[in-house]
């Protein structure tokens, strides 16, 4: 019998598999269903704070429209005592959540604005949910916006959420740092307790028909996770914060790859909407039959056991790495 | 005991009242009534308790008939039972309010009274609506102000349920139903002790029950009806006493003291005046004026006009009193007097001869009527009746209040005598609708009367269109309660919340010298006075003004607020005016904002607060110069070339001089000439768009969709461009026929309202930039001048040969002139398409009947109407009967032109000899099913009449003056869904199971829009509107359906955005099937709650997922053994969800009960699926043989 167990911002899981937010997890009976088929742990989908202000934005300028305008019609809509503009619906989801399963509960929040990151998180923790996970999700385009202070502004975040909740705090980034090296160890150093990497961005595509963008998603294949190996693998051992690949996560080895890379959990969603929620079973008795075919007896056992510091050639992860591929692709050309 | 003061309207104070001291209201919405059925529906929907602890139950029915059936049903079987209503919903309810008086039932109907339609419609108030029902045997109280409002509700309900008299307890519309004001609250318990349980159990005991049964409204004969009608006699003369008794009771509760007849100024007045309503407040401020100066002079305020208390009354008036001055806010044309009038005279006359009156003289007395439709009613005007009665003549049967040059019924005035407190704060705001004035000085006056020891009033003065359209609000704030029942006239403080304003009204008429002018403006303090027009500026000089400018706009962008500089003007108010503490406003203005927007989240609030804040540092005075120095004055209000009657009459009230026109100046019938919009240049659009000729493929689809017909398009001889603008455009047409001449799409940019339609509904983009697309918004600053002269230069170019377009395609109608233009509807409409449609398919040969609705108001409302005339003078010719009966109306139309025509061939037959054989049977065997065919017959109609012209015999002279109806007409029946659905579905119903010719167009807003958002039955299901607060539970009427069963009538649903082609399709079939045509469509609507912008996505929307699928229905099909029923449109592909809740109707279901939302979703989707099914199974019908077709059909036949 092997050991799946895993530590992960301070909480144990059954099992290294999370996953990570969509969609997916806006259903109780999802979440229920991510349980049994063998989940350690769910993140929900993200509270956006834009998301709230851009409703409630929305709604007072639809109210107002037309508003004591013509003597007849001095408004258009009855008058509504309450609106549920606020966090309360994810909060409340949250809430039934943690009622309806046993594995832990992890919080996602996307804020804007520096009050809004503090008051949803400490909104978050008060509701139940057993970590958080910071999901700073953010494409400076300006021109005039410095490296400098994109991280800084992540830093900070992530210092100022921990100042002010308990529960264990995991910060999750994209891949576009000039020196992502340092910019995870300053976040670690801020007190992240977990570093997630990386974020999957929208990507613009165009509609050559009717000339359109179409901002789209397309669901992460195996070939996504090598930039998390990479990092994961780099990363191991010089920071204090645990690491969570998400993106690309689809098979039973993918996952091993993570642990080995040096990740305490990997994180899946695309997988579980390409194949369904049954999917979390595949993985696990995956992990599972190649842990016993290989003789690991634990998931901490091979955590790090291929991170950058634990190969036999550190090189492999850098820049040398880049010719080698190319080499190869031509030779088999 | 203490009672809290409050600061509300006159509808929420009576609805108060009525709510708590009933178990049932049916209520049906019309305006001004509409906003106490909207509050009692709010509080059923919060849970909130009558006096018995019960929640009542508000019914909304489909029309004020069936609010009167339902309440006299209710009444019958014992609940108390109230309705709100005004004007003709009052007319609607008269034949069961004799019923209820008859059967002795106590009941009060609370009514905002208003002026009936006559010569033409009229929101506002006066008293012909009462005064219309004063024979039904109701009771009818008074009340003149805001406190009364509810002081008299309660009374009323009191009295009636003592009495077994039902009431009607009536107020002045908008006046006292709008007017805003302080008053003293009237506490549940106060309602408590004035109402008597026993006569509630009594009321109960006396209703139908099969434990207890008995009949009631029998038929009686002519040996009993009479004595029977006269056995409820004790009942009446017992009311007034009653209705005394329960006025004595209010006093003894809280304070104030009325009487049946209230008598104010000095005790030895032999000069008096008799008045009820709001003009009975105004009459006593200028009275106590006079008095004080020691005129004799008094008025007695009427309280309770039926049953009229003759010895009360005389017993009112002083003994000393020598003349008498009785006004009515009526017309009763043709009458001795209007109904005071007459019943002062008879009670005087009466009180003198039986020796109880207090004087042994008989005065004179004469009558007058004032305050039509809301007419002012001024201090000046109440001492101008008073002056009068100095004469030794005075006049009889006079009007005050406007100038009476035909009949000279007149009273000269002087309209300067003022009896405004000084000690009161007299404040005029000018905003734009949608600016958020109204709303940030409701507040305002809430602050200051609450937070405040301080009086506060408010009315507001709206626009007759409905997008861009001009507020003004007055405001007045005094240590002392506020009887000016008048607007302002002379104000200490104007502010000018639109620059644009100032370069067309004299905003500062009414500022009093030594007043605060406060501008918004793009202008600094520096720059601003010279972009003042002269006048403004003569007014700041002369009156020494004190002038602050902000760039409130600027502001609030800066506070991510739009467009919304409501919490920035209303800042530097609070600001100037001093009416608190800075500090201690700012502070009140956020408290307020917190609970005004607060529900609709804290960015809201923040980002009003952020506004608050920034505020007061872009607030500047201006160093007023000493000298005039603008060289530009005003802008005229229409251009020179504008028709006379256009220059004298609509262009002054355009500029809002309509009160000091005469009464020759109009018509006398209510008859006005059309197309007078094209002179009202409102430029209200801050973007137009520009046509891009490189990028256009000439579509159409920019014009067919412009709710306001301003893109037109062209094409013409290329001669024609040698006298074009440098800026003019044009472009080969794309028309393979048409290739050697030139095409121009056009647009009018002073009467664009920018509402950005015509951007979505392009369908071409620019391939070096594609945000751009074939027609694109600019900035209306920089453009407007070059599109000014081009749309002129367009206007000179002759309309293109309808020969030779094809109306099938939306390419071509294009080419068709709009005879329905630059109308006043809301910007971004999804109405006027169609209605622009049938005008440019149709129009010349166009009689249109239009129900009562926004359509009506868009296409009839002074001072311009947008349909509009031809080269030739031809167009369509409009009118609005009533809301119920426009199915009927239309269909008298037609019998009518039926006739006419059936007429003229008769004579034509007659005439054969004159005429000539070939030409009458040419008249008479016309094809006029196409154009060309119209064409050829009105050539063959001219021809006739001028062969008839020489003739005198009684035939031919006939003929002429019918002649015209040889020619093929067109009659559309035009109207809402509340008229269609609800209210007028009887007569529709019955017009469309005729064999007549008849087109009728049902604009489905699913939702009554014109009076604000009620619910109707076209409202789907999981939609919130007003009396369906918690989402309708029920599905949407399939009408079109309904219509389909009698097979005889062609139906079809359109979309216009969805589906263009198919529109232009069904409403060409409609107008072409011989028979009753019904035309349902979809038309996007402000009260859904969206940026209309996208009105034409959300058709598509509401097509794709189901909700509003496409089908023509047409019987010819049958006789060619075709299915009639062709589904058009596709099986649903898109979530119900995600059509809807892009939509504030639906969405605030979701945020406010999700629960329920979720659940009339799924039930919704259901609809749609079932809905689906049924079309498909009707479309998928087998389809005859044209063999077997005859057969059937020759057998049915036959069998008949």
């Amino acid at each position: 019998m092997v050991d799946t167990n895993t530590k992960y911002l301070g909480l144990t899981l059954r099992n290294p598999l999370v996953v990570s937010p969509s969609p997916l997890s806006q259903s109780l009976d999802n979440i229920r269903h991510m349980e049994d088929a063998g989940a350690g742990a769910v993140v929900l989908h993200s509270l956006f704070e834009e998301q709230l202000t851009y409703d409630s934005h929305a709604l007072n300028a639809n109210l107002c429209q037309g508003e004591e305008t013509f003597a007849e019609a001095l408004t258009y809509f009855p008058h509504m005592s309450e609106f549920k503009m606020g966090p309360e619906g994810y909060l409340e989801h949250l809430r039934q959540a943690k009622e309806a399963v046993d594995i832990p509960i992890i919080g996602s929040l996307n804020g804007v604005s520096s009050g809004g990151w503090l008051e949803y998180a400490r909104r978050i923790e008060e509701a139940g949910a057993d970590a958080l996970e910071l999901n700073v999700y953010y494409i400076p385009t300006s021109v005039d916006m410095t490296g400098e202070y994109v991280r800084d502004l992540h830093v900070n975040i992530v210092r100022d959420v921990k100042a002010n909740v308990k529960i264990p705090v995991a910060v999750k980034i994209s891949p576009f740092f000039s020196a992502l090296a340092y910019v995870a160890r300053l976040l670690s150093q801020a007190g992240a307790d977990g570093l997630v990497i990386f974020n999957r961005f929208y990507q613009p595509d165009f509609d050559l028909e009717n000339l359109e963008v179409k901002p789209n998603l397309r669901l992460s294949s195996s070939g996504t996770l090598r930039l998390r190996l990479r990092w994961a693998a780099i990363l191991y051992g010089r920071i204090t914060s645990d690491i969570a690949i998400t993106g690309g996560v689809h098979t039973p080895e993918d996952v091993i790859k993570c642990m080995m890379a040096g990740a305490k959990v990997a994180m899946t969603t695309s997988a579980l909407l390409k194949h369904g929620i049954d999917h979390l079973s595949v993985l696990r008795d995956g992990v599972v039959r190649w842990m016993e075919e290989h003789e690991y007896d634990s998931i901490e056992m091979m955590q790090g056991s291929m991170s950058q510091k634990s190969v036999a050639e550190p090189a492999a992860f850098e820049r040398a790495n880049y010719i080698n591929i190319l080499t190869s692709y031509t030779a088999e050309m | 005991m203490s009672r809290p003061m409050i600061t509300i309207d006159g509808n929420e104070a009576v609805a108060r009242i009525a709510y708590l001291t009933n178990d049932v209201a049916a209520i049906y919405p019309i305006t001004p009534s509409s906003g106490m059925g909207e509050w009692a529906d709010q509080w059923a929907s919060e849970g909130k308790k009558n006096i018995w602890g019960a929640v009542p139950v508000v019914v909304e029915m489909q029309s004020e008939a069936g609010a009167a059936g339902a309440v006299h049903g209710a009444l019958q079987t014992g609940a108390l039972t109230t309705t709100f209503t005004a004007s003709q919903g009052l007319m609607l309810m008269l034949p069961n309010m004799y019923k209820i008086a008859g059967e002795l039932t106590s009941c009060v109907i609370h009514v905002s009274a208003r002026t009936l339609a006559s010569q033409a419609l009229s929101i506002f108030g006066d008293h012909s609506d009462v005064m219309a029902a004063r024979s039904t045997g109701f009771a009818l109280l008074s009340s003149s102000s805001v406190q009364e409002s509810g002081d008299f509700a309660l009374i009323a309900q009191a009295a009636s349920l003592e009495s077994r008299i039902p009431f009607i307890h009536f107020f002045d519309g908008f006046r006292t139903s709008h007017e805003v004001n302080k008053t003293e609250e009237l506490t549940e318990e106060d309602v408590r002790a004035m109402i008597d349980d026993e006569f509630v159990r009594a009321h109960r005991a006396r209703a139908m029950s099969p434990d207890h049964p008995v009949v009631r409204g029998t038929a009686q004969n002519p040996d009993v009806y009479f004595q029977c009608r006269e056995a409820v006699n004790p009942f009446y003369n017992a009311c007034p006493g009653i209705v005394q008794k329960a006025m004595d009771k209010l006093g003894a509760l809280v304070g104030r003291h009325y009487h049946l007849f209230d008598y104010v100024g000095a005790p030895d007045a032999d000069r008096v005046m008799v008045i009820m309503g709001s003009g009975a407040e105004a009459a006593h401020e200028v009275v106590e004026f006079l008095a004080n100066q020691r005129e004799k002079v008094g008025v007695v305020k009427v309280r309770l006009f039926r049953p009229f208390s003759s010895t009360d009354f005389v017993r009112a008036l002083p003994k000393t009193v020598q003349k008498i001055a009785v006004l009515d806010r009526t017309k009763e044309p043709g009458s001795a007097g209007e109904p005071l009038y007459l019943d002062v005279m008879a009670s005087v006359a009466q009180g003198l001869a039986s020796g109880i009156a207090p004087f042994t003289t008989m005065p004179r007395i004469v009558g007058g009527r004032y305050g039509l439709s809301s007419k002012e009613f001024t201090p000046g005007m109440i001492k101008g009746v008073l002056d009068e009665l100095k004469k030794d003549n005075p006049k009889n049967g006079f009007t005050v209040g406007i100038v009476d040059d035909v009949t000279h019924t007149s009273l000269e005035y002087d309209p300067n005598f003022s009896t405004e407190d000084p000690g009161t704060v007299r404040a005029i705001f000018y905003g734009l609708g949608a600016d958020g004035t109204v709303g940030a000085n409701k507040n305002s006056i809430k602050i200051i009367g609450e937070d405040t020891p301080n009086y506060a009033q408010g009315y507001f003065v709206y626009d007759s269109k409905k997008s861009g359209s001009m507020t003004v609000s007055h405001l007045r704030f005094g240590p002392r309660p506020i009887k000016s029942i008048y607007l302002i006239t002379k104000a200490n403080f104007v502010a000018c919340h639109q620059f644009t304003f100032v370069d067309r009204y004299n905003v500062l008429q009414c500022a009093e010298p030594g007043a605060t002018f406060l501008l918004n403006s793009p202008y600094g303090p520096e720059e601003v006075w010279d972009h003042l027009p002269r006048t403004i500026q003569r007014e700041i000089i002369d009156k020494k003004l004190k002038f602050y400018v902000i760039d409130a706009v600027k502001v609030a962008r800066e506070a991510g607020m739009g467009g919304r500089i409501n919490t920035v003007m209303q800042t530097c108010f609070f600001a100037i005016s001093g009416i608190l503490p800075r500090e201690e406003a700012i502070e009140a203005i956020k408290q307020s904002i917190k609970k005004t927007y607060g529900r609709r989240g804290e960015s809201i609030v923040q980002k009003n607060w952020a506004a608050v804040d920034m505020s007061l540092d872009h607030l500047h005075q201006v160093q007023v110069p000493d000298k005039v120095s603008s060289a530009f004055d005003f802008r005229p209000p229409v251009p020179e070339e504008a028709p006379d009657f256009v220059k004298e009459v609509t262009a002054r009230i355009i500029a809002g001089e309509g009160d000091n026109l005469p009464v020759s100046a109009f018509p006398v019938d209510g008859t006005f000439p059309t197309a007078t919009t094209r002179w009202e240049k409102r430029n209200i659009g801050l973007e137009v768009p520009i046509w891009d000729p490189d990028v256009c493929i000439q579509c159409g689809k920019c014009a067919l969709v412009c709710p306001h017909a301003v893109i037109r398009a062209k094409i013409y001889d290329p001669k024609t461009l040698e006298n074009a603008p440098d800026t003019f455009r044009s472009a080969e047409p794309k028309w393979r026929e048409f290739k050697d001449l030139r095409f121009t799409l056009q647009i009018s940019p002073e009467d664009c309202t920018g509402c950005g339609l015509c951007v979505q509904a392009c369908p071409a983009k620019n391939k070096r930039e594609v945000r751009l697309k074939a027609i694109n918004m600019e900035p209306i600053l920089k453009v407007r001048e070059q599109e000014c002269a081009n749309w002129r230069f367009f206007e000179s170019i002759p309309e293109f040969d309808r020969l030779k377009v094809n109306t099938s395609t939306v390419k071509d109608v294009q080419l068709l002139q709009p005879l329905f233009e630059f109308s006043g509807c809301c910007a971004g409409c999804g109405e006027t398409p169609y209605v622009k449609l049938v005008s440019q398919l149709f129009g010349d040969r166009a009689y249109v009947a239009n129900a009562t609705g926004c359509s009506s108001i868009y296409g009839g409302n002074l001072p311009t109407t947008p349909w509009a005339v031809n080269g030739e003078g031809r167009g369509p010719t409009w009118s609005n009967s009533l809301f119920e009966d426009n199915a009927e109306f239309g269909f008298g139309m037609r019998v009518s032109i039926d006739k006419q025509n059936e007429y003229a061939k008769l004579l034509l037959r007659q005439l054969e000899n004159t005429v000539g054989t070939q030409l009458v049977e040419e008249i008479l065997q016309a094809d006029q099913s196409d154009e060309a065919g119209i064409k050829a017959q009105r050539e063959r109609v001219a021809l006739l009449k001028q062969k008839l012209q020489g003739s005198e015999t009684p035939e031919a002279r006939e003929l002429l003056s019918v002649a015209d109806m040889l020619v093929r007409k067109s009659v559309w029946i035009m109207g809402g869904d509340g008229w269609a659905y609800d209210i007028g579905y009887g007569g529709l119903d019955h017009v469309i199971a005729s064999d007549r010719d008849i087109n009728i167009l049902v604009l489905d807003t699913e939702v009554y829009s014109n009076t604000g958002g009620q619910c109707s039955k076209a409202t789907p299901r999981a939609a919130v509107a007003k009396f369906a607060a918690a989402g309708k539970p029920v599905g949407k009427k399939d009408l079109a359906l309904m219509a389909m069963t009698y097979g005889t009538a062609y139906v079809a649903k359109v979309a216009m955005g969805a589906n263009d082609v198919h529109t232009v399709r069904a409403f060409r079939e409609a107008e072409a099937y011989k028979g009753p045509s019904l035309l349902i469509a979809y038309s996007h609507c402000i009260a859904h709650g969206y940026n209309l912008t996208m009105g034409l996505e959300q058709q598509k929307a509401a097509v794709q997922s189901g909700h509003w699928p496409l089908f023509r229905y047409n019987p010819d099909l049958c006789k060619e053994g075709k299915n009639p029923f062709q589904l058009d449109s596709k099986a649903p592909t898109l979530p119900l969800e995600k059509y809807i809740y892009n939509e504030t109707r639906y969405k605030m279901l979701a945020l406010s009960s999700p629960e329920t939302a979720k659940k009339l979703l799924q039930q919704a989707e259901a609809d749609v699926l079932q809905r689906w099914r049924l079309y498909e199974y009707l479309a998928a019908m087998p389809k005859w043989s044209q063999e077997e077709a005859a057969e059937k059909i020759e057998t049915a036949t036959t069998n008949q």
